[in-house]
């Protein structure tokens, strides 16, 4: 377990999608007093350390992140921006009206970034000249609203992205090496009451053509190529929807989790009742996530400041372990007969990390490691932990 | 008479005794006829000693020169002496003997002539006898001789006059046999017909014999028409009948046919009966009335002409006078029509068949046919046939048995039922009905538990409508917080609803009284009078399985199941469950888990006796269940509180635009409504649960202000942030506080009493509040407004819960992470706060 710490508040957490060989997450920041910075987190598995470099995020405090699947240096965040300053800081906003508004916006690392990344985290001149980011271009539409997320298209060519405004749902076509963005279609959530998207997700099946979206109680799907509804689980969960994901290699597997401190999974063919139900922390979940090769291994985190790793074989990919080398280790093993009364794998809670001591607003695995994934609390600390051995070996052999 | 005899007598021989003397020569007589008996030893011990006189190796010579050697002169001249003196006396015994001898022999010479004497005059006597019999011989031979011609005609003409006298009554017999056929002595007709019928069968080829068997035939023929006739009527009595029966198998009727011809008579009667009762099965038609008085008419007046039926209870009580006309039949009723007509009709055939053909005696060729095997077969099958219908209709009519009202009707028809069946068990040993009737009984036992349990369900769920609905019911004061004001009032209106421990109590009597009634009904199938509860199965499994296990311990998990169903099926938005019948719910199961479950177990088990035979549902298991529905329960009313104020919290942190909001002069109108929401709670979760224990706390809690962080804390975390280096100190600061203060659970397991309930609700509330305001940016005021209201909330939360730190640390999260969202963080004065909280 590895720990480190951040200046500042945050909540924005994020796989460096397009590495595949070094482990790598970036981290948002949000602070209305200070200039906001992407951290770019590099963690040496061969030699235990953790490198740290910081870009200047100076348009407003990040809410939400997402790498590029393409292009390692392309990144995108949701920010707020504040039109106060217009005005002046100068404590006199009572007379004016002042407007914060979260936006979206296509951003590119520095090339020169890495070169002057190896520092280490505790190194006081770590943000003495930080470099600043490239805007790439605005993901804006003022008559759509808030953003509140953006999607990259899962294993694209990073020329699609969607993004959640309030209620709408809008798909952008990246041009001219992502610098040129058009909403090539858009879909919006009709109803009573001011209806928003809180949280969504890019299904990887279906050739990428469908869209899963949460607000208030209600999990959505949204079929792409018509931008409509394909269904809709009402009362998902008792409280708000906080997070989706898609189980990688199930294509009608879908995790949801909420402030009912449940984690649910559907399979969104039958959406009268969950697959299966958690019920393991104490307070709202606010991320799930299927780890991307093994999708039993599911990581949750909640404002209970807990991050909980489970196994949930029983509706996993692969529900038997490794019922398919069985023969191999009982060739080399004496102990076949233990291996097989085991074999009946339950789904179980694999470990509970209780390291942060505020809210834990967003875990992720590493897009490199599958056996590694971090977790972000409020206060700013982030955790990098590894699936325990006995399990890994266990799923491996 | 041996010289050495002589000469040795008086070695040993004293002078003075006589007996002895003689003994010892009866001895020596003995011993010469070698009769040794006694002085054998004698006889041994001398036997070697030449020196005894007396002994067989006697040597004289020896003797002499022992005598010679060892004596002295005058010895020897004394033993000499002696000697001579014994030998004389031997002498004279020897003459006595030869002269009493002597006097023997002549009496019996004498006795013997005389003898000779008398047999001569025998012979003379009985040759006289010889010739007196002869003579005697002839003169008898002589008579016979006269008298042979006579008597050969005697006995002919006696046997002349009794051919006659046959002849006689064979020639009379048609008219006799009219006659008899005209007066009805049918017995004596057959049994005239039966002594001629031989002759007339071996005399049937002469003509005028033939014509009187030809007459008599026909009269038989019609003679038995008539007996059929009579018996196929069946009006007859039992008498009449059987002596039918009897005088038919005389007339050489199949009794096979017999039997059959008198089972389909009985089984039509006896079909009318089952007529009549399942017509009172039917659903009862427009004509109520005549349904079910008119099938009465005809058993009634059957009743009346066999008094032989002998029925314990008469017809006329069941005409039970209370039942409405228009009502159909009660099933005691039913039953006892049953038994009245159907059962006693049907031990009333099985008597009669069995005297008539079972149970005669069986004489001539009769015997052979091995009749009574036969009839008892055919009697089985008929009963067997008839008692599988009856049941039937039995059963049909138990299971229409619904309502649960009032068991001992039910109770008392099946023992009615059960006892008569032991009649025909008597009646025919071999008969499988009353176990099948007991079969039945068990049956409906079981049935009968089964459908309390289902009443007990219902009812249960009734009083929960109840409930609900007296919840429902609007409060006369108005206000939320007007909950503790009825439990003082409530006793006075009639219309004010039930305050809840009220309804608590209410509800779990009601409940238990039902128990104990239900508990007071099944208890009747095991009283003592009844028949059938004394067989194992009402014994042994129907206590302990039936009532214990399926309907007790059945009864108390129903209650705990669908109790936690109300957590699961309401939802977790609240749902349709008042959250008051939450907690009343359970504080019902934790009452049943302290004492409830236990009281109930043990009274059935006192009123039933139970002895468990196979392993049942523990008391704890049970208790534990319960205990378990209760904690689910309330905390699931802590959720839906929680839910509630939270979402109250979360709208007023949504919808308000923060940033440009005024300066605060009030507390928010929303903080004052989770105050008085607590408030109600702590009122409505006091009535039913105990205080609990909290944490001690400062005398002065709701005085304590923000100072810690609004001045000092907040001051060195947030005011000096400007400066690059800072940030690290303040984190470093709020990392180590909450190092120190333990985790929060928020939605953690609740204790049964007040406090832990409501830091439960307060604990979720606020920490909604925390989250909500994370997400949201502040301006100044909007920063300064919250400041007021955490105040507040600080001033009124404290008392509620169990640590008031609690509420603390949560609070100062509150201010804290709003600051933090503050563009314009500009604490507002402690002073201020405090004026605006008390203003109200």
């Amino acid at each position: 377990m590895y720990q480190l710490y951040f200046v500042l508040q945050a909540r924005a957490l994020t796989s460096q999608t397009a590495e595949s060989d070094a482990i790598r997450f970036l981290v948002g920041t949000q602070s209305l007093k200070f200039d906001n910075q992407i951290h770019i987190i590099d963690f040496d598995d061969e030699n235990n350390i953790i490198s740290k470099s910081v870009l200047q995020h100076q348009a407003g405090e990040i809410w939400h992140i997402s790498a590029s699947p393409a292009d390692k240096a392309v990144l995108t965040t949701c920010y707020n921006k504040s039109e106060m300053d217009a005005f002046g800081l100068g404590g006199v906003s009572d007379t004016s009206e002042s407007r914060v508004v979260t936006c979206g916006a296509v951003w590119r690392m520095p090339p020169e970034w890495e070169s002057g990344s190896h520092e280490s985290p505790d190194d006081p001149h770590n943000s003495h000249n930080p470099q600043n980011l490239e805007l790439l271009c605005h993901l804006d539409n003022s008559s759509h609203g808030n953003a509140s997320c953006v999607l990259w298209e899962p294993m694209g060519d990073g020329k699609h992205v969607i993004s959640l405004a309030d209620n709408h749902a809008l798909l952008w076509d990246l041009t001219e090496s992502s610098t040129q963005a058009t909403i090539s279609s858009s879909a919006t959530l009709e109803g009573k009451g001011q209806l928003k998207f809180t949280a969504g997700k890019w299904s990887p099946h279906h050739n990428c053509t469908q869209l899963a979206t949460a607000n208030d109680t209600a999990i959505r799907g949204w079929d792409l190529r018509t931008m409509s509804q394909i269904y809709c689980i009402e009362n998902a969960h008792g409280q708000l929807v906080r997070d989706l994901d898609f189980n990688p290699n199930k294509q009608y597997y879908l995790a949801s989790c909420g402030d009912d401190c449940k984690v649910k999974f559907w399979d969104v063919r039958n959406i009268n009742e969950p697959v299966k139900t958690l019920e393991e922390h104490s307070h709202w979940v606010w991320s799930v996530r299927f780890n991307h090769s093994h999708d039993q291994l599911v990581l949750t985190g909640s404002s209970d400041s807990r991050v909980i790793l489970s196994n949930m074989v029983s509706i996993s990919s692969e529900p038997f372990g490794h019922l398919v080398d069985d023969d191999d280790l009982s060739d080399g093993e004496d102990n076949h007969q233990d291996e097989k009364t085991k074999e009946p794998l339950q789904d179980s809670i694999i470990s509970t990390y209780e390291e942060h001591e505020d809210s834990v607003y967003a875990v992720e695995w590493s897009s490199a490691d599958p056996w590694l994934f971090a977790s972000l609390s409020y206060d700013g600390r982030l955790v990098i932990n590894r699936v325990p051995r006995a399990l890994k070996y266990h799923i491996l052999l | 008479m041996d010289g050495d005899i002589n000469a040795t007598a008086p070695g040993t021989t004293p002078p003075d005794s006589d007996p002895a003397r003689k003994r010892r020569v009866h001895g020596m007589l003995k011993l010469y006829y070698g009769l040794n008996e006694e002085g054998k030893t004698v006889d041994q011990a001398e036997s070697m000693d030449p020196c005894d006189i007396n002994g067989p190796h006697f040597d004289p010579e020896v003797y002499l020169n022992k005598l010679r050697r060892e004596c002295s002169l005058g010895e020897l001249m004394d033993q000499e002496t002696c000697m001579v003196k014994q030998i004389r006396s031997l002498d004279s015994d020897m003459q006595t003997l030869v002269y009493e001898n002597y006097n023997k022999f002549i009496s019996a010479t004498d006795t013997i002539r005389k003898m000779k004497n008398d047999f001569k005059k025998m012979e003379d006597e009985m040759d006289c006898l010889s010739t007196n019999m002869a003579s005697i011989t002839d003169f008898s031979a002589r008579i016979s001789g006269t008298l042979q011609d006579q008597h050969a005609q005697i006995t002919k003409l006696s046997g002349v006059h009794t051919l006659l006298r046959k002849l006689q009554f064979l020639f009379e017999l048609p008219a006799r046999l009219n006659k008899c056929l005209e007066l009805q002595a049918y017995a004596q007709a057959v049994s005239s017909h039966r002594r001629a019928r031989c002759v007339l069968q071996q005399y049937s080829h002469m003509p005028s014999f033939r014509g009187i068997q030809d007459d008599c035939h026909a009269i038989m023929d019609k003679l038995a028409q008539e007996l059929r006739q009579k018996f196929r009527d069946g009006g007859s009595s039992a008498k009449d009948l059987s002596e039918c029966v009897e005088l038919l198998l005389q007339l050489d009727e199949p009794a096979e046919e017999l039997c059959d011809k008198f089972l389909s008579h009985a089984q039509s009667r006896l079909e009318a009966d089952l007529l009549g009762l399942e017509a009172e099965l039917r659903p009862p038609l427009s004509s109520g009335p005549t349904a079910v008085t008119d099938p009465y008419t005809g058993p009634a007046r059957r009743l009346s002409v066999e008094p032989t039926a002998g029925s314990p209870t008469g017809p006329s009580s069941l005409n039970n006078p209370f039942l409405s006309p228009s009502s159909r039949t009660d099933i005691l009723e039913f039953i006892d029509r049953g038994c009245n007509e159907f059962v006693s009709s049907l031990c009333l055939v099985i008597a009669s068949y069995q005297e008539l053909f079972v149970n005669r005696p069986q004489e001539g060729e009769l015997a052979s046919k091995n009749i009574p095997q036969m009839a008892i077969g055919k009697l089985h099958a008929f009963v067997d046939a008839l008692a599988t219908r009856y049941f039937s209709l039995v059963e049909r009519r138990i299971q229409e048995e619904k309502s649960v009202g009032d068991n001992s009707l039910l109770v008392r028809a099946l023992d009615r039922f059960h006892r008569r069946l032991q009649a025909v068990a008597k009646l025919l040993p071999g008969s499988a009905v009353p176990s099948q009737g007991t079969e039945i009984v068990v049956r409906a036992a079981r049935e009968r538990i089964k459908q309390y349990l289902a009443a007990l369900q219902s009812f249960y769920l009734n009083s929960l409508t109840d409930v609900r609905q007296a919840l429902a019911a609007p409060r006369l004061g108005g206000s939320s917080a007007g909950g503790g004001s009825h439990l003082g009032g409530s006793a006075t209106g009639k219309d004010a609803p039930a305050s809840l421990p009220e309804l608590l109590s209410t509800l779990s009597a009601s409940i238990l009284n039902q128990i104990k009634s239900v508990l007071a009904s099944v208890h009747l199938f095991t009283a003592k009078d009844i028949t059938f509860s004394n067989k194992p199965y009402f014994k042994g499994e129907f206590c302990s399985h039936g009532v214990r296990e399926s309907l007790v311990v059945n009864f108390i998990m129903f209650v705990c199941q669908s109790s936690r169903q109300f957590c699961e099926s309401a939802g977790d938005r609240g749902g349709s469950t008042p959250p008051a019948l939450l907690l009343l719910l359970s504080r019902l199961c934790l009452d049943y888990e302290t004492s409830t479950i236990t009281y109930i177990l043990t009274l059935t088990d006192e009123q039933f006796l139970v002895q468990h035979h196979s392993p049942v549902t523990a008391v704890t298991a049970l208790c534990g269940e319960a205990r378990e529905a209760a904690q689910k329960l309330l905390n699931h009313y802590v959720k839906v509180q929680g839910l509630i104020i939270s979402q109250m919290l979360r709208k007023s942190v949504e919808t308000r635009d923060w940033v440009n909001t005024i300066e605060p002069r009030n507390v928010r109108a929303v903080m004052k409504r989770v105050v008085e929401d607590t408030t109600s709670i702590d009122v409505q979760v006091g009535l039913l649960y105990e205080e609990g224990v909290r944490k001690a706390h400062s005398s002065d809690s709701s005085k304590r202000t923000f100072s810690v962080y609004s001045s000092s804390r907040q001051q060195t975390r947030y005011a000096p942030s400007y400066t690059p280096s800072a940030p690290m100190d303040t984190n470093l600061l709020s990392n180590i506080h909450k190092l120190f203060s333990e985790r929060v659970e928020i939605f953690s397991p609740v204790e049964f009493n007040k406090v832990s309930v409501l830091t439960g609700i307060i604990k979720i509330s606020l920490k909604t509040f925390l989250e909500c305001v994370r997400l949201r940016t502040f301006g100044r005021y909007g920063l300064q407004q919250i400041q007021v209201d955490c105040h507040y909330l600080q001033m009124y939360l404290w008392r509620f819960v169990s640590d008031e730190n609690l509420v603390h640390f949560l609070l100062d999260e509150i201010v804290g992470s709003t600051a933090h969202r503050c563009l314009d963080p500009a604490p507002m004065e402690q002073s201020v706060i405090e004026v605006i909280c008390e203003r109200g």
